[in-house]
């Protein structure tokens, strides 16, 4: 099922190249972007924003200390505006280049002393659960609402994990031997309902960050930008990307910061 | 208690705008588990909006209505430092009060 | 609680008895939400039964009641639906989807102060009409509807 799935949407994406229905799509696509504005509006995206506050706020955890009084998101122990669209960024303290959601993580086991192996076990959210990780990583992506993406490209570490991220998106794999490059390297491409942007341009890097992380309406609940990726890697038939790993990170700041300058406009909401 | 409601009640005019996100999982009773199970029926039956303690909508609700529900109303009579109160009520017993000033 | 008021609150919540005393100022928001939810109509399977347990009896279009839809819904599991009644005297608002296994979605009941315009976000099981039943206080009923096209989603998003 899974395999037919793919070679549907491999065929779908040169189908959709080819054929003239790409006018007819467009209308449909028009229309949903007219009725996301309206559920941008109120998005439930919200009550998750509120709950992320609240974890970030309470003395949590084996070591009872907030993280509002622990964790240093690059802008300060808990500056939280303006911390996410500042990341990934190299954090000295760790030794490493950090997403939100990795930071947000390490901080919880380093200074809250939560077990790194339990959120590890169910990392992304479903109908029936929302890690408390994400609920976080939606209250400090709030915080960066309406505020310039400006990932620190030019530090040395940044630069290095960039330039990973960029060979890992070209990256041949899997038994269909796809690469993120396969379905987001070119102009034009759809897979049925949703458009595929070409992330290796800097204007359509953008459509890889705007949004994320989302309430999925396909269910009901959060999703960020860590499990976007993992999603990617299933759908391309690769094994299953480690949460939080270096090779997340290096994509996450590659798209990222391709998007650089660009105005992010917060949690969104995702089919 | 259940989880906290999100509620924005904007003077736009002489009309009070509310908007209101409720928390729910609003099952249908129908949606089968991961594990093959039916997930029990657990949704909103009853809502009411109240302006400065009197109730001026009610309305009751079923499964059709979304996950995490957003209604969005509107109230004459009100005034910027009103009081809008949201309750609802779901068929477990389950039940949520929270308010909000009108801006 | 006496046995009047008792029944009372047990009558239809929807269309019902109740409504009239909300409109009229009588109850308390507890009660309003105590009332009996009204299973029938809401249990009905087909519009026409969720409709008559309503109470409705034969509605007719007007071009005061209104309805904004989207044409085509990204997802089935949230479609935002908004209804204006510009009807004067508009005591209740009804939403149905005819093709979900229970059609009726929401019933909305307005008293002094509630204006009647509602936004609402609903499941659709399918492509299907979506139908709003506006009662206003000469007892009369109107009709609007729309269809929304229900699609399958992508892989990405």
């Amino acid at each position: 099922m899974r395999q037919s799935i793919a070679i549907v949407g491999a065929l779908a994406i040169v189908i959709g190249s080819l054929c003239g229905q790409a006018a007819a799509k467009d209308a449909a696509t028009a229309e949903f972007d007219k009725f996301r504005e309206v559920m941008e509006d109120s998005n439930p995206a919200e009550l998750f924003e509120a709950k992320g506050e609240d974890l970030w706020q309470a003395k949590r955890g084996p070591k009872q200390v907030a993280l509002a009084e622990s964790c240093d998101l690059g802008l300060g122990i808990g500056v939280v505006k303006g911390a996410y669209v500042q990341m990934p960024r190299y954090f000295a303290d760790a030794g490493k280049v950090m997403d939100a959601e990795r930071r947000i993580v390490w901080c919880m086991v380093e200074k809250q002393g939560f077990s790194a192996e339990e959120l590890f076990r169910t990392p992304f959210a479903n109908e029936n659960f929302t890690p408390e990780p994400t609920s976080l990583v939606t209250y400090v992506a709030g915080a960066s609402r309406n505020m310039k993406i400006a990932v620190p490209i030019s530090e040395p570490h940044v630069q290095d994990t960039y330039q990973l991220g960029r060979e890992v998106f070209s990256f041949r794999a899997g038994p269909y031997d796809f690469a993120c490059a396969t379905c987001h390297g070119e102009d034009g491409k759809r897979i049925r309902m949703q458009q595929l942007p070409n992330l290796a341009k800097k204007d359509e890097a953008i459509r890889a960050y705007q949004g994320w992380p989302g309430y999925r309406m396909t269910g009901g609940f959060m999703l960020t930008q860590q499990w976007r990726m993992n999603d990617c890697f299933r759908q391309q038939r690769f094994p299953e990307p480690r949460y939080l790993s270096d090779t997340v990170t290096s994509l996450l700041t590659y798209l990222t910061a391709n998007a650089n300058g660009n105005v992010y406009k917060g949690p969104g909401i995702k089919r | 208690m259940a989880d906290p409601m999100k509620i924005r009640a904007q003077m736009k005019g002489d009309i009070c705008d509310i908007k209101i996100l409720m928390s729910h999982p609003m099952e249908t009773g129908q949606r089968k588990d991961s594990d093959g199970k039916v997930v029990p029926a657990h949704f909103i039956q009853s809502l009411s909006v109240d302006l400065n303690g009197k109730t001026v909508i009610s309305g009751q609700t079923g499964t059709s209505i979304s996950r995490n529900p957003v209604f969005g109303f509107k109230v004459k009579g009100a005034k910027a430092g009103d009081k809008v109160t949201v309750n609802w009520l779901d068929n477990k017993g389950d039940k949520r009060t929270d308010e909000a000033t009108v801006g | 609680m006496n046995i009047v008021r008792r029944n009372l609150l047990r009558s239809a919540g929807a269309g019902g008895a109740l409504a009239a005393m909300l409109a009229a100022g009588i109850l308390k928001p507890t009660a309003v939400l105590a009332a009996e939810w009204n299973k029938n109509a809401f249990e009905a399977k087909d519009t026409a039964g969720a409709v008559k347990a309503l109470g409705a009896s034969s509605a007719a279009e007007n071009k005061d009641l209104s309805m904004t839809a989207p044409e085509i819904a990204e997802n089935g599991a949230v479609v935002p639906i908004e209804v204006i009644s510009k009807l004067p005297g508009t005591t209740s608002i009804s939403i149905l989807v005819d093709k979900n296994p229970f059609p009726l979605s929401a019933s909305f009941d307005f008293a002094e102060g509630g204006i009647p315009e509602v936004a609402v976000r609903l499941k659709l099981s399918q492509t299907s009409l979506v139908k709003a039943v506006a009662k206003t206080a000469d007892g009369k009923f109107y009709t609007v509807q729309k269809e929304v096209k229900v699609t399958v989603g992508g892989c990405g998003g």
